[in-house]
């Protein structure tokens, strides 16, 4: 008996190699393409989110092939799994450049898979696509920034609690990693330059993945009992949110008493909650799925059709990606070229069409200019949108509130420096 | 000279003969051949057989407790993400005013957490051999603690096993703190030099690669000297039946803290060597899963023949490389299967199941028998074979 | 479109410095016109909504209750070009001023909602209801009013309260009526102090939000005794707190129980290290999920019994794999347990991505039925209705299974063979099937589990991952092979967590715990409560 699972097993194992070789020589067989490296978790804890954003580059190159692709080429999508693991993000990326050459790389969600592969960016000097809100302080030559940088998201939404909701007491609860940390302290030091007195601000941060929410909540309803309108700031990520949007509808903390506007929950979060008890807590992003506009439709029946789901919603991760592709598409077409030095240079000043009616544009900062909206969660799970900035708003690299940083401008068009100081006029930083 | 040499068996001249002909056929094929020959070796794949090459000597180390001794750390990963992050110390301090906010001596996310002075437990680290010595003492003191407190306690089997998880779980969350000073969930990153020259030079990542296979070449040696000696006898006694060594008058607990104590430092060099290689150390190498996964490793390749545990790693390694890219929607259907069919057709991993086929009846019978009873309850005792 | 968000802002724009002026009622103009307060609910402006919402409570029109609710329903529709407002009801469309249908109106949209819009409706419906024929209606609308503070609705208070003869409602209102006295300046000294005592006597956290914004009051009467009623309250909720903690943590206690038993059986007493043990659990909340989405469509009615009818086919679908995983993989490695640890790791993997292929990496929705829903009020301590029923259901599957242990011929068997597999099998024991059901049985209680979780973490692919290095933590701290360490153990865990975390946070808590977990097993090697006997020393 054992002797013949062992002889099987060493059919078996030269049978997978045959398959495994295979596979490699038709990846090989294809025509001359472009090769677009998609870089995003499938497996892990990351996979909830960043799944549907591979989906969403695969329809867009395949839409892009249907319009005859790029420089008369068709695009070629390379799909990795990177699997939420931060080295395997980097070594990934090295692949993806070095051994399959992709000509950019769309791609990463959190801060650290972003600062994973930056060094591999830089050193094969490739172009990366970042497509998520994020911390700022940050501005690299190889890297574009399509998601919102802290004043495209957070400082508009603040604005607005104060204005709309009367807000004086401020809850800024995270979870304890570098996003959470930098919005809480941009949002610390403008709320005290507002007038807020420090003992009207609470920070607290949870860890990753945290579940019982029950001492939290109460503890938001207890800081919300001082006799002042009181909303909390949430930079809550991910896995936790569910958790504590229920804790917060079983306690019955109640948009009307206590608002929760959140920067990272949205449509897709939103699925996996029962949203009825949680009417009119906020969210602030660059995008909603429930926006009216002519492009969004559109845009909206394109991912329908493409994943054959009529269910499926869109966010604003895919947006900045539907962003990115499409001026990364009008830059190589500008420099005739999938050359990376010619396409960074090209990118600069690139506009591209939003989904919600405005017209964003790479800036030379490597951020673009994006519209705020403020939306409340509807009991549908999806978005009302009960505010919006007047016109796009330039998404800054460095913070003009935090003191380290202030004094540093990105500019690669003029400086070509990610980090110039305008006080010593040096590059650099110092 | 001659009696360390003669303790090496004919697996293990085979396993330092590849790591030598490694040290050599790499470098060449990667500096001389021209990129689109046939025969060239890109950089990005010297330094990814590096990474498997560190974790090859983490699996090596882990097979020194579990395969000799019987202790099934499902901790080894914490001693690991240690070494890697004292070698992390260093490099961030070596990147100097280099930082985006240009501080020369606080790393950017000091400067970012708004810290005004440099906490006491990074200093020293911009000397490399003080960090390099830290490599080797911080996990193997704590270990020593660690493996003090329990096997005196006589802490064992599975017992044993969850506590270490639960230590590399608290270090997890510890150093996902960002009040820890040690860069919280981005841990430590964008390194520039090692000991003044560039991290990302080809050159450096040659010299990498190759101290790599030498250290697991010295692991081994060290490893297989250990288990060969009369302390290796004793070991094996301890793993085979604890009782009864103590009751033959041996401090079993000594022996043990001991052989812990090296294997956390021979994992805290895999860290260090890992690190500068793959760029980054961050506290999700602590995560309890990379722990056992790295046991895994140990059990494909095969449990108590060392050679086997560093095959074991690289192969695992490599199928996940290989698997991630080929087939990202499916590979972890693939791994899943590789184990469930490792264990259920080669119970002694690759190496043990050639060892039982070709070797000698000697070299069987020191391999662990089916594991006598790690786990309390009654069915390890009863024990029924398949 | 654009360009009617453009019109949108302008009119928020516009509507900002009306609202202002509208939070007043206009001085001396007694009632307000119905069709004033029509005239301001028919637009696209939050603040217009909010003063038409005002007026309209206080023009005393009959409809204005009807109006109201369908406006807090999402179902007052308007046209901007005329004014009319509609309300819709399912199909059919009445017109909102006259209750007369209006068949074909056609370039209606609905009037929108924000949280100030909301807050306004609250308030407005509760001085609306206050003369409610059913009680539990007068006593949301005195909350309403208590949480409005508005000084114009105390005649209509006064008159509520001079009719009301439920006590508690009586009292409700009351409190109301003081939070409204004290909002207004023009209160005299005296029933301000009253007002203080009827709020000190509530002792709840709204009303220690009041009493503290009495700090600044100009009577120094008040002021002591609005202080003297924050320190009482105050006292009573940091007792109050403790208890509230200790709750939290059975609560979270019963929670670690219900992913550690099923574990505590396959690891426990069968002595298999059961990695694959949180995707049984997962597997059960998406058996909930399927039962749920199956009753959704096809009897909505029935998803009060959504939960009672998954239990049984979680139970069933867990054990079923459990049982298929023991048969094809776990039965070859007895007697090799630390194989067992490789095997149910791949399986484990396996089962993640296919739950991920099957159902997509993204959370599921499961809703809560609802009884689970909302919190009741103990003497001062709030407990959610959803934490209890886990508490209640955590004990019920322990109790259950015990007495599957202890009282059946099935548990009878599993306890002979995995006590001495060779002598039960003499006995005439079929042990190899004792040994699927047994596994079958502890990945089954995994999937009920799973059930209760659904109810208050994500349902996705990694759900068991966040519970498996837990369950081990529990089962090995209670000491294996005993059902009741586990259970001693997740309270411990859960209630020393509690406590923890307020002081130390809830990172730096679990760490301690962890480190005591470590320390104790030096101390007691086998767990809290250690098996005695040769089975012990291996």
């Amino acid at each position: 008996m054992n002797m013949t699972w062992k002889g099987w097993l060493s059919r078996a194992t030269v049978a997978g190699g045959l398959a495994l070789g295979t596979l490699a020589a038709t990846a090989a067989s294809a025509q001359e393409t472009i090769k677009v490296g998609i870089l995003h978790s499938l497996s892990g804890t990351m996979a909830i989110s960043e799944t549907t954003l591979k989906d969403v580059m695969l329809m867009l190159i395949d839409e892009q092939n249907k319009k005859g692709g790029v420089l008369g080429k068709k695009l070629e999508a390379v799909v990795v799994d990177p699997a939420s693991n931060w080295p395997l993000f980097a070594e990934k990326a090295r692949e993806l450049i070095a051994k399959d050459k992709v000509s950019a790389v769309f791609g990463c969600w959190t801060s650290v898979s972003r600062k994973s592969v930056l060094p591999v960016f830089k050193e094969l000097n490739s172009i990366l696509f970042y497509p998520v809100q994020y911390e700022g302080e940050e501005s690299e030559r190889n890297v574009f920034y399509t998601g919102a940088a802290p004043n495209q998201q957070a400082i508009p939404a603040v604005d607005y609690l104060m204005k709309e909701e009367k807000v004086q007491r401020w809850v800024l609860e995270g979870t304890d990693y570098v996003y959470p940390r930098t919005t809480n302290k941009i949002l610390e030091a403008y709320l005290k330059a507002k007038g807020v007195k420090p003992e009207d601000i609470s920070i607290n941060y949870t860890p990753f993945g945290q579940s019982d929410w029950q001492t939290r909540v109460a503890a938001i309803k207890s800081f919300g009992s001082a006799g002042k309108k009181t909303a909390v700031v949430s930079t809550i990520n991910g896995d936790a949110n569910v958790p504590f949007y229920k804790e917060l509808a079983n306690q019955g903390l109640k948009a009307t008493d206590i608002p929760v506007v959140a920067f990272s929950v949205g449509e897709e979060e939103l699925a996996g909650i029962d949203t009825k008890p949680l009417l009119g807590h906020l969210a602030a992003w660059n995008y909603f799925m429930s926006i009216d506009t002519p492009a969004n439709k559109a845009f909206i029946k394109q991912w329908h059709d493409f994943t054959k789901n009529p269910k499926r919603v869109t966010n604003d991760p895919m947006e900045a990606h539907y962003i990115g592709f499409n001026m990364w598409v009008k830059a190589v077409e500008k420099a005739g070229t999938i050359e990376p030095d010619k396409v960074i240079a090209a990118l600069p000043g690139t506009k591209q069409d939003n989904l919600t009616g405005g017209t964003s544009e790479m800036l030379a900062n490597h951020h673009i200019t994006k519209p705020v909206f403020i939306g409340e969660i509807k009991d549908n799970g999806q978005f009302d949108v009960v505010w919006k900035t007047d016109g796009l708003i330039a998404g800054d690299a460095w913070s003009k509130e935090l003191d380290g940083s202030k004094d540093l401008e990105a500019d690669w068009v003029k400086l070509n420096c990610g980090n110039y100081n305008t006080k010593t006029k040096k590059c650099g930083g110092a | 000279m001659t009696p360390l040499l003669s303790r090496i068996d004919r697996q293990g001249w085979i396993f330092l003969g590849v790591l030598a002909a490694a040290c050599v056929v790499v470098p060449v094929l990667n500096l001389t051949t021209a990129p689109g020959s046939g025969l060239h070796v890109p950089t990005y794949a010297v330094s990814l057989m590096g990474k498997y090459l560190a974790y090859a000597i983490l699996a090596l180390s882990l097979d020194l407790v579990w395969g000799y001794c019987g202790i099934l750390s499902l901790g080894h990963g914490a001693f690991f993400a240690l070494g890697g992050y004292a070698m992390g110390m260093y490099l961030m301090r070596q990147i100097g005013p280099r930082g985006v906010y240009g501080n020369p001596v606080l790393p950017d996310f000091m400067v970012f957490l708004n810290y005004k002075a440099l906490p006491w437990y990074w200093h020293g680290f911009d000397l490399f051999p003080f960090a390099a010595l830290m490599v080797l003492v911080v996990p193997g003191l704590l270990a020593f603690v660690f493996g003090w407190l329990a096997f005196r306690s006589r802490v064992t089997g599975v017992y044993l096993s969850i506590i270490t998880q639960a230590m590399t779980f608290a270090l997890m969350l510890a150093f996902f703190r960002n009040d820890m000073g040690l860069g919280g969930n981005n841990g430590l990153t964008d390194f520039k030099d090692v000991l003044g020259f560039n991290v990302q030079a080809q050159g450096t990542r040659v010299v990498l690669f190759v101290l790599t296979a030498l250290a697991l070449a010295l692991a081994y040696l060290v490893a297989r000297f250990m288990t060969t000696s009369a302390f290796g006898k004793v070991l094996v006694a301890i793993r085979d039946a604890e009782s009864r060594t103590r009751f033959l008058g041996y401090r079993t607990a000594h022996f043990k803290v001991l052989a812990f104590t090296v294997s956390a430092m021979m994992a805290g060099v895999a860290g260090a060597l890992y690190v500068p290689q793959v760029g980054i150390i961050n506290p999700s190498e602590f995560a309890p899963a990379n722990s056992i996964e790295a046991v895994i490793w140990v059990a494909v390749g095969g449990r108590g023949t060392l050679v086997g545990a560093a095959l074991g790693a690289v192969l695992v390694n490599y199928a996940k490389t290989l698997l991630t890219g080929a087939m990202p929607d499916a590979w972890l259907f693939a791994l899943g299967a590789l184990f469930v069919v490792v264990t259920l057709f080669l119970p002694r991993g690759i190496v043990g199941t050639l060892v039982e086929r070709l070797g000698s009846r000697r070299a069987r019978a020191r391999l662990p028998g089916p594991a006598p009873g790690e786990i309390p309850p009654a069915l390890a005792e009863e024990g029924r074979g398949s | 479109m654009r360009r009617c968000l453009v019109l949108l802002i302008a009119a928020c724009c516009a509507a900002w410095s009306l609202a202002a002026a509208a939070q007043s009622p206009p001085a001396g103009a007694g009632q307000p016109s119905p069709e004033a307060a029509y005239a301001r609910l028919a637009s696209d402006s939050y603040g217009d909504i909010e003063a038409g919402i005002a007026l309209l409570a206080a023009s005393g029109d009959p409809r204005a209750g009807a109006v109201l609710r369908a406006l807090a329903d999402n179902r007052l529709l308007f046209r901007p070009d005329d004014r009319l407002l509609a309300i819709r009801d399912g199909a059919a469309l009445t017109d909102a001023r006259t209750g007369a249908a209006l068949p074909g109106a056609d370039g209606l949209k609905p009037v929108r909602l924000n949280n100030r819009v909301r807050r306004a409706i609250d308030a407005a419906q509760g001085s609306l209801n206050l003369l409610a024929p059913d009680a539990g209606t007068r006593r949301v609308a005195a909350d309403a009013v208590f949480k409005a503070r508005d000084t114009a609705v105390l005649p209509a208070l006064d008159a509520a309260l001079a009719r009301e003869s439920d006590a508690g409602v009586k009292r409700t209102m009351q409190e109301a009526r003081a939070a409204a006295l004290l909002a207004s300046p023009g209160t005299p000294e005296g029933e301000r102090l009253g007002a203080v005592s009827v709020l000190q006597a509530r002792g709840d956290s709204e009303a220690l939000a009041i009493l503290r914004g009495l700090s600044a009051d100009p009577a120094a009467s008040v002021r002591d005794a609005a202080a003297r009623g924050v320190t009482g309250i105050e006292t009573r909720m940091a007792l109050m707190a403790n208890v509230q903690n200790a709750w939290y943590g059975v609560s979270l206690g019963s929670v670690l129980l219900l992913a550690a038993i099923g574990l505590a059986i396959t690891f426990g007493v069968m002595g298999i290290i059961n990695m694959a043990h949180g995707e049984m659990v997962m597997l059960g909340a998406y058996t909930t999920y399927l039962v749920q989405e199956l009753i959704r469509q096809n009897a909505p009615a029935l998803f009060g019994w959504s939960l009672p009818i998954a239990i049984p086919l979680a139970f069933l679908v867990a054990g079923a794999v459990g049982i298929l995983i023991e048969r094809v993989v776990i039965r070859h490695l007895y007697g090799r347990p630390l194989e067992t640890l490789l095997a149910t790791w791949g399986i484990s993997l396996i089962l993640q991505q296919a739950v991920r292929s099957v159902f997509g990496p993204s959370n599921r929705e499961v809703g809560a039925p609802s009884y689970m829903a909302g919190a009741f009020d103990l003497f001062g301590l709030s407990i959610t209705w959803g934490r209890l029923w886990i508490v209640v259901f955590a004990l019920a599957v322990f109790l259950a299974l015990n007495l599957i242990l202890k009282a059946t011929s099935f548990g009878l068997k599993t306890r002979a063979v995995t006590q001495n597999r060779r002598m039960a099998s003499a006995m005439g024991i079929r042990t190899p099937w004792i040994d699927a059901f047994t596994f079958g049985l502890g990945s089954g209680i995994a999937g009920v589990a799973g059930v209760a979780l659904s109810q208050i973490d994500n349902v996705s692919p990694n759900l068991g991952q966040g519970y498996i290095i837990d369950s081990f933590l529990v089962v090995v701290f209670g000491g294996v092979g005993n059902l009741w360490g586990t259970l001693v153990a997740a309270l411990t865990l859960g209630v020393a967590n509690k406590f923890l975390e307020p002081y130390a946070g809830a990172v730096l808590g679990k760490i301690l715990l962890l480190v005591f977990i470590i320390l104790f097993i030096q101390k007691r090697p086998r767990g809290l409560f250690a098996l005695k006997g040769r089975a012990v020393e291996a």
